[in-house]
């Protein structure tokens, strides 16, 4: 078996694996269930829109919350104004995509360093944070949509089908959406590597020089990688709003941040389904230890309840222990198993030959 | 009319303003600059050091000693423990030290969270007011500007006059050979981390009375202080010394012309144009020979 046919035995995979899951879930579980869920799948596109751009760009952007967060304010405020779910929809994906433009270019036409990358996309989200946070009061408004500062904004109003404001999509139907909307995102995003677009950003992520050098101009291609995963954060962004109704400022918060960049560390760098796979762990573990919040005050219910705490211990573990990821190192590891079973079974005939010969 | 008391006064919150950016901003320099290792639980050191000081208060300390002696001492201790169970690891690999000082900074917000609760505990700030013609301002905030320039003079004293600096400057240039002439590069790191980390205790110690100390206060230090840092560039002194001046007066006279909120994005809005402008920061471009 060669690397192309696992390849395609992997896609295959996933694609039925997801359109099961996506056509049995609504059936066999309850619906609260098939809310989490939803959550799950919303999160594993934020979550592969920054596996493109660090994983495979090699852009450490420690701000994708604030792509993020600008798609779910710009649809909520959007919608107050027109009422009408499309031109909101467009407008989170398009505003983000705008901003990670402009923000891309001071970085990237700057020449900055990868490190210094990692702190202003992290400057950036926290400006936001502190800007939207502080605007509470009823003079701070967009149309007639309040933002609301820390409070957030309340009863955002559901998507419907392009050009029909009646026929709302309901909870199950967003459960439809948001896992076509991941399956569909995986498969681009596949699409996109495989083309010579994507050859090329992961060629500047493994040598920036060569590729220069080659003729490339890297400013460019990162700029272009940075902005679609600006607009996919934004379009979950668009998606999460919808989810719960509601947005508040703590989307741009750090702690958001930081568990973008626990799942894909997670999952691994340089994979899709790694970091599809990590956020839905992940998320799945902060559900189950918010689920069981302390009832008692003594010390180690408070410890084992604390998000922070153990997400902080699992990203500090997994950069010393396992820094490739979840998937790459199982991957290794078959690797590995694969070779050692050939090099097992090479020797095992080497003495029957000599023995005929 | 030209009002002389607002001038002076306006000019000693530039002046605190900067005092301030320089004293939470140079134990991440010191850290940065000689180590070039980015540790994103800077702000949770400032944090603990505002906490040490707090308890230590509690326990009928004074709050000169609580203050300036035991939560620089208790970070530091802490500073070296973190570079011997984590840091040490990660040399060379600039972005894995990022993100595991990010867990280690979330990890320790979630412990103060548990321990302390998710509450502001306050200090009252000693020292009374003081009177300038028709206003009247806090005598703590002198005292903020006095331990911004008695530690800035200490760093380069050390850094310049003794056998302590000449090796860590040594190291800072060129680890391979500060070894190859018998220098212990890892024992200097990670006294280097410790002495950083004590700095940010202090820093936080200090500035407690003026903020008050809660679990996630880490955050609203950290991306100033990384700013400082990177818009001053390769030198520890001159760099956070200069885009201290540059940013504290941005960030002050913003402020004082509409609202903190807004001094605030102006600050870090500046520092992005800034690093666009020039990447290796102030110091890569001017005084290129300071400390």
């Amino acid at each position: 078996m060669n690397a192309r046919t696992l390849n395609f035995i992997g896609l295959g995979l996933v694609g039925i694996i997801g359109v099961a899951f996506l056509v049995l879930t609504p059936r066999l579980a309850e619906l609260d269930t098939v809310l989490e869920f939803t959550v799950y799948m919303i999160m594993a596109i934020l979550a592969l829109s920054l596996a493109l751009i660090w994983g495979y760009g090699g852009i450490l952007c420690f701000g994708q919350s604030a792509f993020f967060g600008l798609g779910a304010y710009s649809y909520a405020i959007a919608m107050f104004n027109t009422g009408e779910s499309t031109i909101p929809l467009l407008l989170a994906i398009a505003l983000p995509a705008a901003f990670a433009a402009l923000l891309g270019y001071f970085m990237f036409y700057g020449r900055i360093s990868d490190v210094y990358l990692g702190v202003i996309t992290l400057t950036v989200t926290l400006i936001l944070f502190n800007s939207v946070n502080s605007t509470a009061g009823p003079e701070f408004h967009i149309g007639v949509a309040r933002l609301g500062g820390f409070n957030g904004i309340p009863g955002i109003p559901p998507l419907n089908f392009p050009g029909n404001k009646a026929a709302v999509i309901d909870l199950e139907g967003m459960f439809y959406l948001a896992t076509a909307a991941l399956l569909a995102t995986y498969f681009g995003l596949r699409l996109l590597l495989a083309s010579r677009f994507g050859r090329i950003i992961v060629g500047i992520r493994e040598n920036e020089r060569r590729a220069e050098l080659l003729g490339y101009d890297p400013r460019a291609y990162k700029l272009v990688t940075f902005t679609i995963g600006g607009a996919l954060a934004g379009f979950a962004g668009c998606l999460f709003a919808n989810w719960g109704n509601f947005v508040s400022p703590t989307i741009f918060g750090l702690a958001q941040s930081a568990q973008i960049i626990i799942w894909v560390i997670v999952g691994g760098r340089g994979t899709l389904i790694g970091p599809i796979v990590g956020c839905i762990g992940i998320q799945w573990l902060n559900t189950a230890l918010g689920a069981n919040q302390p009832s008692g005050s003594d010390l180690w219910t408070k410890l084992l309840a604390n998000a922070p705490l153990i997400l902080g211990i699992i990203l500090v573990a997994f950069v010393l222990l396992v820094p490739k990821g979840l998937v790459p190192t199982l991957g290794d590891w078959g690797q590995l198993l694969l070779r050692s079973r050939t090099r097992r079974m090479a020797a095992g005939l080497k003495p029957k030959q000599a023995e005929e010969g | 009319m030209v009002n002389v008391d607002l001038i002076a006064l306006l000019a000693i919150q530039v002046l605190y303003a900067i005092a301030s950016l320089a004293l939470i901003s140079v134990g991440l320099a010191i850290i940065f600059g000689m180590m070039r290792v980015i540790n994103l639980a800077h702000g949770e050191f400032l944090m603990l050091g505002g906490y040490a000081a707090i308890v230590a208060t509690s326990q009928g300390i004074s709050i000169w000693i609580a203050m300036l002696v035991v939560a620089p001492i208790v970070v530091g201790i802490i500073g070296v423990i973190v570079e011997l169970t984590i840091i040490r690891f990660l040399y060379g690999r600039m972005v894995d030290t990022m993100l595991a000082t990010w867990g280690l900074s979330l990890f320790l917000v979630g412990l103060t969270t548990a321990i302390f609760g998710n509450t502001t505990v306050g200090i009252s700030a000693p020292l009374g007011s003081f009177q300038i013609g028709a206003y009247r301002t806090s005598g703590y905030t002198l005292f903020v500007i006095a331990v911004a320039v008695v530690v800035m003079a200490g760093i380069f004293a050390v850094l310049r006059w003794t056998r302590l600096g000449l090796i860590a400057r040594g190291t800072m240039q060129n680890a391979n050979m500060a070894a190859a002439l018998g220098v212990n590069p890892p024992r200097v790191y990670a006294v280097t981390f410790g002495i950083g980390a004590a700095l940010s205790g202090l820093a936080g110690a200090v500035l407690a009375p003026v903020s008050g100390v809660f679990p996630t206060i880490g955050v609203a230090y950290v991306a100033k202080s990384f700013i400082t840092v990177i818009g001053g560039g390769a030198a520890i002194l001159s760099g956070t010394v200069s885009a201290s001046a540059l940013f504290g007066t941005i960030n002050q006279i913003a402020t004082f012309a509409t609202t903190p909120v807004f001094g605030e994005v102006a600050l870090l809005a500046t520092a992005i144009v800034l690093i666009r402008l020039l990447p290796q920061g102030i110091t890569g471009r001017f005084f290129r020979r300071g400390l």
